[in-house]
């Protein structure tokens, strides 16, 4: 696999939920797309101030509990009609109500083991020692990080801009 | 929650104090970077005694075998499955918190969630252990599991309650570890950076799986949490379902019941939820810090939840003898009339119904629902009491069917008792070390909650 070249960029970290917010709505509207806002917790309305679409993850969770209630379906039916056919109390050798909680099980088990790695795919997890802008991000502080090869990319005039929406430290990041 | 007494309609705060950000960080991530209190370390020194005693004892159980334990004709279903569902039982609490409360947005769920969860892994990890032994011979377990082997074709039984229970429990156990984990992830990653050395940097880097908390990450996190929720609403309803199926299938007098499913679902969920005020009373002695977070009104609305359930309880009971009434069969009759209260076992029916009817009515004085030593001794009465609900299910059931000649006691052995108490051993050993590797409380889950019902400072 090649290597993927190490992205830098510009970081300005705020301290207060609502500025961040207002500041990453601000960013999207001078023209960035490739930013993204880094927090502590999940913040009620970053989504649609960064111009984040809908998660795509419910597609695969649908298709693979489907695949998992199929898949049940053909390990009962095999087993139970084709291979070893036998007769339980009197019971039709297909006799569906039985396999129901089996299948029920393994569409929840697919489904379910299934979106959390779709969500380690998009999130590009697990990851190696991630480059960490700073170390309260992941405690009390906020930041909003605009890549090296985001449209309209300039170093002093991102500083400035961080700034005046209320950033308290803007640093050049070499790699996020 | 709405218990301030001058102003009715007023949220009351789900954090004591005007915590910022970092006094939160702090607080949650205290136990898991301070060095281990003397209770932490008595109570741990116990638990794994009893832990290593467990083992030993199953080392018996099994190097000997099943003859040591008391079950035989005609009960052939004893402290194990008994042990084994209460265990299972304990588990749904820590669901119905994460889940279900999620899913109905009550946000108070968010300061007991993780523990609470734990506390279902843990649980349910005690209790996979039963069946297993109960099997006889533990070591051809995987013949559980329905693979190609050289025997022939030779398949497992799909339509026995007894494997839907291999996959339901299996499912469960593997899905709740599943969520609890990826809860935890955002917090690994708080503990990852605030790590003051090398060693437990890189363990928790590794944890954390390389979690960075941008807003794309957290979209695509909350989506999962949502559908993790929404997934685990209804395994948790199966589950005990399919429990109660083990029992409900079968033919005979006492088992053979509709009502099943929702009784054991709704007894679950009372001893669970005891479970979890039995842990979150000693959690908040031995950290006075959690006591902001996990506040007396957490412990009051979880109160009130046992007190709902343990009447769903009471009411089922009642249901069991109308329908054995009604039902017009003799044998029914007799199992529920006769055998169940006032037979040889007639200790155990009254002892259920005292620890899961009588007891949980004191919840309807607020003072009580208020009160920690009160709450504390009810749980464990209610804990006591789902045990022996479980006893009476199986052994009155078994020791009393059709024929007179068919009828026995339970021989209970020494051995029953040990691998009862010890299976105590090893949930208090794993919970315990829980309590000093993981933040107890959800840090990124608490944050965005810290405003609920302070006024002037944005909260709603």
């Amino acid at each position: 696999m090649a290597k993927v070249k190490a992205i830098g960029g510009m970081a300005g970290i705020f301290l207060e939920e609502h500025k961040v917010v207002a500041a990453a709505r601000k960013v999207r509207e001078h023209g960035f797309t490739k930013f993204d806002a880094i927090s502590p917790y999940p913040i009620h309305g970053m989504e649609e101030a960064c111009g984040i679409k809908r998660s795509g993850i419910p597609y695969v969770t649908f298709a693979a509990g489907i695949f998992g209630l199929l898949a049940a379906l053909a390990l009962v039916y095999y087993t139970s009609v084709v291979s070893w056919p036998i007769n339980i109390g009197g019971k039709p050798m297909f006799s569906l109500p039985a396999f129901i909680p089996i299948m029920f099980e393994l569409t929840v088990l697919f489904a379910a083991l299934c979106s959390v790695a779709a969500m380690f795919v998009l999130c590009k997890m697990p990851k190696i020692d991630p480059p960490v802008i700073d170390k309260d991000l992941t405690c009390h502080k906020f930041a909003i990080f605009i890549p090296e090869n985001d449209v309209g990319y300039d170093t002093e005039r991102i500083e400035k801009m961080l700034k005046e929406f209320g950033a308290i430290e803007v640093k050049k990041v070499a790699e996020y | 929650m709405n218990q301030s007494t001058n102003q009715p309609m007023k949220r009351t705060p789900l954090i004591i104090g005007h915590k910022s950000l970092k006094e939160i960080t702090d607080d949650i991530c205290a136990p898991v970077e301070r060095f281990p209190s003397k209770g932490w370390m008595a109570l741990f020194v116990g638990a794994k005694t009893l832990f290593l005693f467990y083992i030993l004892t199953i080392a018996m159980v099994v190097s000997t075998g099943m003859g040591l334990l008391g079950t035989n004709h005609p009960v052939a279903w004893g402290t194990m499955i008994i042990t084994f569902v209460f265990w299972v039982g304990i588990g749904h609490a820590g669901t119905l918190i994460s889940a279900i409360l999620f899913l109905f947005r009550q946000k108070w769920r968010t300061s007991v969630a993780r523990s609470a969860e734990a506390m279902t892994v843990f649980a349910v990890m005690t209790a996979g252990i039963f069946p297993l032994i109960h099997t006889g011979r533990p070591w051809l377990d995987f013949w559980l599991f329905p693979y190609p082997n050289q025997r022939g074709p030779l398949w497992v039984n799909f339509r026995s309650p007894l494997l839907w229970d291999v996959f339901a429990v299996s499912t469960y156990a593997t899905v709740s570890t599943v969520f609890w984990f990826v809860g935890m992830i955002p917090d690994l990653a708080t503990l990852k950076d605030r790590a003051k050395n090398k060693i437990r940097r890189t363990i928790y880097g590794a944890l954390s799986l390389g979690w960075k908390g941008t807003a794309k990450n957290w979209s695509h996190y909350e989506m999962v949490y949502l559908i993790l929720a929404g997934l685990s609403t209804p395994l948790v309803l199966s589950v005990h379902t399919i429990v109660s199926f083990d029992f409900a299938v079968s033919n005979l007098p006492g088992w053979h019941t509709t009502i099943f499913p929702p009784y054991f679902v709704a007894g679950a969920i009372f001893s669970g939820f005891a479970m979890v005020i039995t842990l979150m009373t000693l959690i908040r002695i031995g950290w006075p810090k959690f006591k902001d977070y996990i506040t007396i009104d957490h412990m009051e609305v979880m109160n009130k939840i046992i007190m709902m359930t343990g009447l769903m309880v009471g009411y089922a009971y009642g249901t069991e003898f109308l329908i054995a009434w009604y039902s017009g069969n003799i044998y029914e009759q007799y199992v529920f009339f006769v055998s169940r209260a006032f037979g040889p076992y007639a200790w155990s029916y009254w002892i259920m119904i005292f620890c899961n009817v009588v007891v949980p009515q004191i919840f309807w004085f607020r003072k009580f629902r208020r009160s920690i030593p009160v709450m504390f001794v009810v749980s464990i009465f209610v804990n006591i009491g789902m045990w022996f609900e479980r006893f009476v299910i199986t052994v009155t059931s078994l020791h009393r069917d059709f024929l007179p000649s068919n009828w026995g006691q339970y021989a209970w052995s020494m051995y029953d008792t040990a691998i009862l108490f010890g299976s105590f051993g090893m949930f208090f050993t794993i919970f315990l070390l829980y309590l000093r590797v993981f933040p107890a409380i959800s840090i990124a889950e608490i944050k965005p909650v810290r405003n609920v019902g302070q006024d002037n400072e944005g909260g709603h």
